[in-house]
């Protein structure tokens, strides 16, 4: 029976994620702001099967109690198995530009505060000597564009962070995996108007949990972004910056 | 964005608020500035009864709240699908009581639709086994009603087609079950009376369905394949699986063509040989054959199509069904699919559609003339004493609907007293006058 450590356990991606998890069975622990959500949230997680659910409430922003947070978990759960962290919110580009405590909370929740979490979890694993740390990034962190640069950074600096644990980690057997989903039809991104290349939050929970506990360093979901990046990624600034993304 | 049923005709562009949780849809139901509306939940009524120029996406409201083990009753939210909860609840022994055509349904749609399956004679519809609902309601904020608390609410938000409020949640009954497989078995009729028949001698079996070859004529007008069907004790409790087979794209409107039509029912009529087959398949090809080809709505071209519902009293069918059928037939308009089932007696909601007797459904490709047809077969179903089907119509006319749904009045009562009439309207209300 795995024991899953998600951090921002009420976002669409890591509901549906959860989802898949409780019907194998496992124990969850889950961490969230909203404390109604995550009551509901936990008592379908055991109606569909988790062998237990814990929960405890957290705001990203309160980085002093993000220690005893994960203290909590670990003392609910014993080994942690996976932890997904998949908190996050979508700033607003041009109020971004327009006020820069909009852009230090931006920060503070995407990149910041998951850097925190980090800090504490991959001293707690390295003691453990195993399990997953299963992070969401974003297809926005490979390169920076004006309509969201601001997510695109923080991301970006997420995507290095793990890269470098990931380093640290190794000989520790735990797995940094650093989850890029493309564009995801949720709650987050209800704003925007949808085409063909969006999917739906169950799609990328399944290419999650598909990519856990394997040897892979990152995971782009679904697979088409990784080509559709390389691309991205290819096209020389004197260009990029013309363009209109 | 562009919205539409699963027809996908008509088509609205709507603007889309996906509320997580029930404080948010009371809060977006407040707000005068998004009015009319109407709640939405998989998208899978055929017409136009989730259009509206702002919709209340469900597709969030989606948990579990409460099981209890001993009895099988489930409470959940409204934006739960029927497949989402087989795929939880067949693994452990249970099934929901009424499955119709698709497990691609909302709770909150089977119950504003007042869903029937196989099963009608035995189970009634889908809010038969509704033991109670809460509601977003514009006067009284949310509330819980039943058949006994609020029991005009509750018998006219079953069926009611959204238009009394934003259903939230649901308690209802699951049924247990040994096996995740059902014993089929399928009868060969060569026109429609012996199908009637068949399915009469057949009473006892718990799920009963033909499919009805709507292009054959004179002597052989209506042959069916009749399948019943009961709960298999062995096989095991396999969750279904999400279908392999994809539509990716519109087909041309002329794929779905008269000859080829033709041609495919004479074959999946003579595919059956023998008068009498029998065998053991799993729930969601028995149930759900079509939930296999995803997509198979584009199959019908970027036009779509319009599925048609109707039943027909029993003490007429024997002579209504033939007149609708020879109709069609005259027409040059032609069914690809069509579905003849048994309803047993009506319940109390006000705007329900089952009634006693044989309820027929088709599809047909939107074609020009389809319309004066479908007019047509309206007044002739009306004639008969039967009605129309709301969660598939996208055509009926006002007079047709109040004459075929005569409760209309009271149901507008409701509306009123919840203060739902200026808030809640679809395209689909607008027409019939709701």
């Amino acid at each position: 029976m795995q024991h899953i450590l998600i951090i921002g356990a009420t976002s669409a991606i890591a509901q549906a994620t959860a989802r898949t998890f409780a019907q194998r069975g496992s124990q969850l622990y889950l961490i969230a702001r909203n404390q109604e959500r995550l009551s509901s949230l936990a008592e379908d997680l055991k109606i569909r099967g988790a062998a237990s659910v814990k929960y405890g409430r957290l705001d990203i922003q309160d980085f002093e109690l993000h220690e005893a947070a994960l203290n909590a978990a670990f003392a609910a759960l014993g080994t942690i198995d996976v932890t997904l962290i998949a908190h996050g919110t979508l700033p607003d580009q041009h109020a971004c530009e327009a006020d820069f405590t909009t852009t230090l909370a931006a920060l503070n929740t995407n990149a910041i505060g998951t850097a925190s979490l980090l800090t504490h979890l991959a001293n707690r694993l390295e003691r453990q000597q195993s399990g997953t740390i299963a992070v969401m990034t974003s297809v926005a962190g490979e390169r920076g564009r004006r309509s969201n640069y601001v997510y695109g950074a923080a991301k970006a600096m997420l995507s290095v962070l793990l890269q470098g644990l990931r380093n640290r980690l190794h000989q520790s057997g735990v797995q940094v995996l650093d989850i890029k989903p493309g564009l995801v039809d949720t709650p987050m991104t209800a704003g925007f108007k949808k085409g063909p290349l969006w999917t739906r939050p169950e799609t990328v929970a399944a290419g999650i949990v598909k990519s856990l506990g394997k040897k892979k360093p990152r995971v782009y979901l679904p697979w088409f972004w990784k080509y559709i990046m390389l691309i991205i990624r290819g096209i020389p600034e004197s260009l990029f910056k013309r363009l209109d993304l | 964005m562009t919205l539409s049923g699963w027809a996908r005709y008509p088509s609205i562009d709507a603007e889309v608020s996906h509320p997580i949780d029930p404080q948010d849809v009371l809060g977006r139901i407040c707000d005068t500035g998004q009015h009319p509306q109407i709640a939405r939940g998989a998208g899978r009524s055929y017409g136009d009864s989730a259009l509206a120029p702002h919709v209340i996406s469900t597709r969030y409201l989606n948990r579990c709240l409460s099981f209890d083990e001993s009895s099988g009753v489930l409470t959940c939210m409204a934006g739960i699908s029927f497949a989402d909860i087989l795929s939880v609840f067949v693994p452990k022994g249970w099934f929901l009581p009424v499955i119709p055509g698709t497990q691609y349904v909302t709770v909150g749609g089977a119950i504003a639709g007042d869903i029937h399956g196989k099963n009608h004679c035995q189970e009634g519809s889908f809010t038969d086994h509704v033991i109670a609902l809460k509601i977003a309601t514009v006067s009284d904020g949310i509330v819980e009603c039943s058949r006994e608390r609020r029991p005009e609410l509750f018998h006219a938000t079953c069926g009611g087609m959204g238009l009394t409020g934003i259903i939230l949640e649901a308690r209802f009954r699951l049924q247990p079950i040994r096996s995740a497989y059902i014993h089929q078995t399928t009868l060969k009729a060569k026109h429609l009376k012996e199908a009637l028949e068949l399915l009469d001698i057949h009473h006892n079996a718990t799920y009963r369905v033909a499919w009805i070859d709507c292009s054959s004529s004179r002597g052989s007008l209506g042959r069916s394949i009749l399948m019943l069907g009961e709960h298999a004790e062995r096989g095991g409790l396999s969750p279904g699986k999400s279908g392999r087979l994809i539509v990716p794209l519109d087909m041309p409107g002329w794929v779905l063509n008269r000859y080829f039509i033709r041609a495919f029912n004479s074959l999946y009529y003579n595919r059956v040989r023998k008068k009498r087959t029998q065998g053991l398949i799993h729930y969601q090809q028995f149930f759900c054959p079509l939930d296999s080809i995803r997509h198979w709505n584009r199959l019908y071209g970027k036009n779509g199509f319009i599925h048609y519902h109707v039943v027909i009293p029993r003490e007429a069918s024997l002579e209504g069904l033939p007149a609708v059928l020879r109709r069609i037939v005259a027409s040059g308009h032609i069914s690809p699919l069509g579905v003849l089932k048994v309803f047993g007696t009506s319940n109390a909601n006000l705007l329900s559609f089952p009634l006693e007797g044989h309820t027929l459904s088709l599809d047909f490709r939107l074609d020009t003339g389809l319309f004066d047809l479908l007019n047509e077969l309206d007044r002739l179903v009306l004639d008969y004493g039967g009605r129309g089907y709301l969660a598939k119509d996208a055509h009926l006319s006002e007079q047709t609907f109040k004459q075929g749904y005569p409760r209309w009045p009271a149901f507008m009562q409701v509306r009123h007293a919840y203060g739902a009439e200026k808030v809640f309207h679809s395209l689909q209300s607008r027409r019939l006058g709701l």
